[in-house]
């Protein structure tokens, strides 16, 4: 880093670091697990984005004379027990993984960050009773506490999200805890102390900058344990309800007729692997690059 | 190591007890009356009177938060919503499918995933390692219940080789192994999969280590000096591991009895959820987690016996 001696204006900045992302993404590529990651994610990613585009009928289109059918030119991939074409099911499922996986991520995260600081920087009985609190919640496989708490909020997406954003969050707070301990007994943490700064202001500028990169590294190797999580919960009828093309309802529809038609099990099963497989070789390559000591964790599991 | 265990039990303890509590919290936090959410609203006011005053409904929270820790304690876990069988028996019963399960999947998990690993080490960035680095990525993100429908498709459905349901007969031993195959291989196959990465990447570090150049110096044979000396430290971390992953094979028996419709504790707990029967769950979900706990524990005390370099309390720092 070198000093700058203006600040650059925001188009200036934006463009850098889109720069810097770009770098990332080439740099990522150069692994061939790497780039089998960015080519699987880019293209999850481009039919999230593109679904009814590239999806040749809606999610609900029913063809109710060609049920159950194998693939055909008219149904590529074929057909499931209502007619609906399985191909354009999972395209859209693309989205309801997304729209679990992100969010549920995304809130475990701020939850664990939380959790992780208070209990690294106050220490003492507020530290130990979320240590208790946190090893209680890790005692439960992941399935497990989810199915439980299910059980209470009832059968919908949002209820989704909030259940396994509470079965990881434990593991982020974890880590932010762990790496807050450490910063607090650095030597400049003091100094700034006895400058006058304030707990808000040493957690703000120095804290926090320290403990987010590893936690957004297991943010990224989460996902697509995330996705698998939502689709196990769906695939027992506790997840996201049907109608919806999650990838789980539609193992489940096709497990109950799997003696009749291999393909509404195999589809899903499929887009579920391809992702699932693209989302880790690109978190461990982003883990690889960023935070080689992290190499060699795996962040909770879930199925 | 007195010091370490000590506070080690006590935090297990302490574990136990905060999720006695929520479990016994579980049935006050379920919306609506459970009686009236199990026995719909056909139920005569004075038969759902008779159950919850049974059940102990009628009582006041922390009283029954405590009749059910004393009950636990005692080894009653209450009796079930819709039979009025005793949740502890009920549990007893489906508990031997589901160790049977775990048990031989991390049998099988083990016995593949070791050597791959140590196949993978001895011959770093060969073609065979980078096959077998992608498998085994492969193998870790694949759900059980995805491993689960494929081995139902391909030997069940499509060859006709081994049975698609059930657990087979208890009393004939090779006809319950028959049906516990194809199950405990779906649950084995992402501890194949992590199994060979772990014991590859600390067969890597072990091999760089002087008393195995030293081996090498006195002519031994790769083979020997892999699987004799440098498998058996190498084979250390995998022990922390398997605490761990006993979790998730619990977790993950859920799946795979459902698929293949065994008995046992992870379709116990899915049936249950379904007909809203509570003290089934609420037994189910503790032994689950009392199980997991004692692996745990069980795994981490192994671990530092077995490697005096972890034995220094590193919990502070944790």
């Amino acid at each position: 880093m070198t000093a700058q001696t203006t600040p650059p204006g925001p188009a200036a900045r934006v463009g850098r670091g889109l720069a810097r992302a770009a770098a990332l993404v080439v740099d990522l590529g150069r692994t061939w697990s790497g780039a089998l990651g960015v080519t699987l994610v880019a293209i999850f990613l481009l039919v999230v984005v593109l679904a009814p585009l590239v999806a040749p009928y809606g999610y609900a289109d029913q063809h109710i004379a060609a049920r159950l059918q194998g693939p055909s030119d008219e149904f590529w991939l074929g057909t499931d027990h209502l007619g609906r074409d399985l191909l354009s099911r999972a395209i859209y499922g693309t989205r309801i993984a997304m729209l679990v996986a992100l969010p549920a991520s995304l809130l475990a995260l701020v939850v664990g960050l939380v959790l992780g600081l208070a209990a690294g920087f106050r220490g003492g009985r507020l530290d130990r009773a979320l240590v208790v609190v946190m090893d209680a919640m890790q005692s439960f496989p992941a399935v497990v506490l989810a199915l439980a708490l299910l059980m209470l909020l009832g059968r919908s997406l949002p209820n989704v999200v909030v259940v396994v954003a509470i079965a990881f969050a434990p593991a982020y707070a974890r880590m932010a805890r762990a790496s807050t301990f450490v910063i607090r007994e650095e030597a400049y943490i003091e100094a700034e102390r006895s400058l006058g700064a304030s707990n808000l202001r040493i957690v703000g500028t120095h804290v926090l900058p320290n403990v987010l990169p590893p936690l957004f590294i297991l943010m990224a190797i989460n996902i697509p344990v995330a996705v698998t999580v939502e689709a196990g919960l769906s695939f027992i009828g506790l997840g996201v309800p049907p109608p919806d093309p999650s990838w789980g309802v539609m193992l489940d529809e096709g497990f109950r007729r799997i003696q009749d038609t291999p393909w509404p099990v195999l589809v899903p099963a499929a887009t579920l692997m391809l992702s699932t497989l693209g989302f880790t070789f690109l978190g461990e390559a982003l883990r690889d690059r960023l935070d080689p000591r992290l190499a060699g964790s795996r962040g909770g599991r879930g199925a | 190591m007195g010091r370490y265990l000590l506070r080690r039990l006590w935090m297990t303890v302490a574990t136990v007890v905060a999720v006695l509590l929520f479990l016994s919290a579980l049935v006050h936090i379920i919306p609506g009356d459970p009686v009236q959410q199990v026995m719909g609203p056909r139920a005569s006011p004075d038969f759902a009177e008779q159950v919850r005053d049974e059940m102990g409904l009628d009582d006041p929270a922390p009283v029954q938060v405590a009749d059910f820790l004393s009950g636990a304690a005692r080894g009653d876990l209450g009796r079930d919503f819709i039979s009025g069988e005793p949740v502890t028996a009920i549990v007893a019963a489906n508990l031997p499918h589901t160790l049977a399960l775990a048990l031989s999947a991390l049998g099988i998990a083990a016995v593949l995933g070791i050597p791959l690993g140590v196949l993978a080490a001895t011959r770093p960035d060969s073609l065979a390692d980078k096959v077998l680095g992608l498998l085994s990525v492969a193998f870790v993100t694949m759900p059980s219940y995805v491993s689960g429908l494929l081995l139902l498709l391909v030997f069940p459905l499509t060859l006709g080789v081994l049975p698609a349901t059930g657990a087979g007969d208890l009393g004939d031993p090779l006809d319950y192994a028959r049906h516990l195959l194809l199950p405990a291989s779906a649950l084995a196959i992402t501890w194949v999969g992590y199994l060979a990465r772990v014991v590859r990447s600390s067969m890597l570090e072990v091999l760089g280590e002087n008393y195995v150049r030293a081996a090498r110096a006195l002519g031994l044979r790769e083979r020997m000096i892999a699987y004799r000396y440098a498998l058996k430290n190498a084979i250390i971390p995998t022990v922390a591991l398997l605490g761990v992953s006993l979790g998730d094979l619990l977790g993950g028996t859920v799946f795979v009895e459902m698929i293949f419709s065994r008995p046992g504790l992870g379709s116990l707990v899915v049936g249950a959820i379904e007909e809203r029967n509570f003290p089934i769950v609420r037994g189910a979900v503790l032994v689950i987690v009392l199980m997991f706990v004692a692996a745990n524990l069980l795994a981490d005390l192994t671990y530092r016996y077995l490697d005096p370099r972890v034995r220094v309390d590193k919990e502070a720092a944790r």
